[in-house]
């Protein structure tokens, strides 16, 4: 029997089926196949991962192919709030003073930055905010953070290059407690998260603070380029895994790319997106807003 | 994503039913090729790139005869595999030299790349050829970013210039007639990272490029980039004309498809690859072993290189067959080890192993443990050493009081060993697996 035969006999047996149905759909309807392709590669080439996208599409088709609907721009509506529901799924992030938050990350991908732009976002609130340099690795990384903390008008604690980074987080800690500070913002090296003696590094530091600071609210946040790809779920995996995670900033927003690997991380990972980086410069920072993000995803 | 079933996994499902040998056809391709698509995606191959590929890879596929040795599955990744290599080019292509000194050296790219770094260690690596390299400092925007540049300077040894926070293409100027006062043979000139559409940033490039003329214009390119890399890189070459690409963070777990991209749309040789944060961590490019990378099947060339470099011919082979005839006991493990720290640590090892998932940390291999690793076999019996399994509790407390160490020490190393049969049994494997 010959490919097509093959078919047409499979089909028969399963006349109600869903294939059924979609073969009738799509033989009287505009919405073919290749709307839904389309749709698809709408949100793989904003890095969304396949499986996300295909599930996501998928589960929109059914619903269209339920609801009888032929309508294109009520489609895309119904895929804008499923990637909405899943944006959302994870508890969003709330900061109360007495709180530290330790900025983590691969490298590169503008952390320091970010940091720089909370303090001022926070001092401006009129909370007070201390900053430490615990990246005692990157060459003139203290350097990078003391410029941002003259701009953001905020104290900062460092040590000397290649100094232990946990001797610093002790030292900022001290000085936030004795000083009533509401906030202590840790920026730490950029790190490769396979790298399990720098994961090591930042678990110690992660002590640190849990021994010596418990009345604070710890925070532990991550940072993520917008330009990665699928590396970005292996990245807040890994240090979910090894020091938990309580929400992401997704950075460089204002360049091309859309930072879609996000939607996999709130829903599956179940980490929220609490802020993103729009530029170099100190304001260059908003928070999350998924119905926005969604919408850019379209554009 | 670790738990995907990996491409030739899947390849060889999509075959499994297919008994009967001869050609392959049009529709066993086009299902193949459906795969091979998802496994380019999900290596961050960007969507375009990836069409273009699968296209072309399916036109050849199609009526090849399948070889007596290979499976249908295996003929497919063969031919994928060979398209991708042929894709991405040359080794190693050489830098050029300037006819008439100094070789100048512009480096552009995006935000955090790794430009600055890699100043560091071309500046290194040229001294070491013999070179008198000088950098110069032409990113006046970022915090600390000329700080840092001296940092890394003076940590190879290179000179660095820099005039604060100028105009960048009148310091690339003087920084070149600087070097050609000076008796500089090579500059390297570091610039702020910028977005491929910051119309003013990508003037100031051109503007650099106009006044110096340099060499070599080299794109770099995180490893992990996403789709994102076919514009960056498709923009950055039609308004630079670059003469080469560089490839960084090589030293993490990313799949590394934006390197097809940025050869595919710029058709520029990848020049070096930087695998680590340290100033010494450049490597040349392989474009063996980027394909089966990006097709997920680990790089295990790059292992076995590595492991050769460690490891005399000699002793290799003794090894591959005590492991072959999986013989290999503690004592084999204990000349092991120093080699495997001159092949990075096993953590860099499994790293590279396809889909490992095992964690050790570096610092279960350093200097101290090794002397209490050492300790603790020579504690052993004979018999012990070659049968760790006949090392019950009574025995590891006598080992202890002899080697002056704990009972969990030596179940860690009990543990690390086994760690190591399992990952040369892997590696075995894998390399058969090759074809
Ligand atoms: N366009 C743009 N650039 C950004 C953004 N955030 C950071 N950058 C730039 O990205 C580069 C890296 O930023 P850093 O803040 O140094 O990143 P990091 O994660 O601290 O880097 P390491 O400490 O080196 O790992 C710098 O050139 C920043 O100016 C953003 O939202 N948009
Ligand atoms: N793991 C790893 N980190 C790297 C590599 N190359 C650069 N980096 C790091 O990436 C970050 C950004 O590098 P930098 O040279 O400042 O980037 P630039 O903004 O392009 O100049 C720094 O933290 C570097 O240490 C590499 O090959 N591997
Ligand atoms: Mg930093
Ligand atoms: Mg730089």
């Amino acid at each position: 029997m010959g490919f097509f035969s093959k078919l047409k006999e499979a089909l028969k047996k399963t006349k109600n089926s869903l294939a059924a149905k979609l073969t009738d759909l799509f033989s009287r309807n505009k919405l073919g196949n290749e709307f839904y392709e389309d749709l698809e590669e709408i949100l793989i080439a904003s890095d969304v991962s396949v499986r996300t996208a295909d599930d996501i599409v998928e589960a929109i088709k059914e619903r269209a192919i339920e609801e009888k609907c032929r309508d294109k721009d009520y489609v895309v509506g119904l895929l804008k709030e499923a990637i909405y529901d899943k944006l959302t799924a994870a508890e969003p992030l709330e900061i109360c003073t007495p709180a530290v938050i330790m900025v983590v990350g691969v490298n590169g991908v503008g952390k320091t930055t970010s940091i720089g732009k909370l303090a001022n976002l926070y001092a401006k609130d009129g909370f007070s905010v201390t900053i430490a340099a615990a990246d005692t690795f990157r060459a003139a990384a203290s350097e990078q953070l003391s410029v941002w903390a003259d701009r953001a008008k905020v104290r900062i604690v460092k040590h000397a290059e290649g100094a232990d980074p946990s001797a610093v987080v002790y030292d900022a800690v001290s000085s936030v407690k004795a000083k009533n500070t509401d906030i202590l913002i840790i920026d730490t090296a950029g790190r490769l998260h396979v790298k399990a003696n720098l994961m090591e590094e930042l678990k110690k530091m992660d002590r640190v603070v849990n021994r010596e600071f418990p009345e604070a609210n710890f925070y532990k946040i991550i940072v993520l380029d917008a330009s990665t790809g699928q590396n970005a779920y292996n990245q807040v995996e890994a240090f979910k895994d090894d020091v938990g995670l309580d929400g992401i900033i997704l950075t460089k927003l204002d360049g091309t790319a859309k930072g879609g690997f996000v939607v996999s991380l709130c829903s599956e990972l179940e980490v929220p997106v609490v802020y993103v980086g729009t530029g170099e410069k100190i304001d260059d920072i908003e928070e999350f807003d998924a119905e926005e993000f969604v919408d850019a995803l379209f554009e | 994503m670790a738990q995907f079933a990996t491409l030739s996994e899947k390849l060889n499902h999509i075959f499994s039913k297919l008994t009967k040998r001869g050609r392959l056809t049009e529709l066993e391709i086009k299902t193949a090729m459906r795969e091979v698509r998802i496994a380019l995606l999900e290596a961050d191959v960007s969507l375009s790139v990836a069409k273009d590929f699968i296209a072309k890879v399916s036109e050849k596929a199609v009526g090849q005869e399948i070889l007596k040795s290979l499976s249908p599955a295996q003929q497919v990744i063969k031919i994928v595999n060979e398209e991708l290599i042929a894709l991405m080019g040359s080794t190693n292509a050489k830098l050029e030299v300037a006819s008439k000194p100094p070789t100048i050296i512009m480096m552009c790219g995006l935000q955090g790349a790794g430009k600055t770094t890699f100043c560091g260690k071309l500046g290194m690596l040229l001294k070491k050829q013999g070179k008198k390299p000088l950098l110069v400092a032409c990113d006046v925007y970022r915090p600390a970013a000329i700080t840092q540049l001296k940092v890394v300077g003076e940590k190879v040894g290179v000179e660095v210039f820099e005039k604060g926070q100028g105009n960048p293409v009148k310091i690339a100027r003087e920084g070149v007639k600087y070097a050609q006062s000076y008796g500089f043979d090579t500059v390297i000139i570091d610039t702020a990272g910028r977005l491929q559409i910051d119309e003013q940033l990508m003037q100031e490039l051109e503007n650099i490029k106009k006044e110096v003329n340099p060499t070599e214009i080299l794109l770099t390119v995180d490893a992990m980039t996403g789709q994102i890399a076919v514009d960056v890189a498709d923009t950055f070459n039609k308004r630079l004309e670059v003469t080469g690409l560089i490839l960084t963070k090589l030293d993490g777990d990313t799949r590394g498809g934006a390197t097809l991209s940025i050869k595919a749309v710029t058709g520029k040789p990848v020049k070096f690859c930087g695998t680590g944060e340290k100033l010494g961590d450049i490597e040349p490019f392989y474009p063996d072993r980027m394909a089966s990378r990006i097709l997920g099947m680990g790089d295990v060339l790059s292992l076995i290189e590595k492991a050769e470099n460690a490891i005399s011919e000699e002793q290799a082979k003794k090894f591959e067959k005590k492991f072959r005839e999986n013989s290999f006991t503690l004592e084999d493990y204990l000349v092991q080890f120093d080699a495997m720290k001159k092949m990075g640590g096993i953590k860099d090892i499994l790293s590279m192993m396809p889909g490992n998932k095992l964690k050790i940390s570096d610092a279960d291999i350093d200097e101290k443990k090794i002397e209490q690793i050492k300790a603790i076999i020579h504690s052993m019996t004979p018999k012990e050493r070659r049968d760790p399994n006949i090392i019950n509790f009574s025995r590891k407390n006598r080992i202890a009081r002899g080697s002056g160490t704990t009972v969990q020490d030596i179940n860690k190393l009990l543990k690390q060993f086994e760690q190591t049969k399992q990952m040369m049994k892997q590696m075995k494997n894998n390399k058969m697996f090759r074809f």
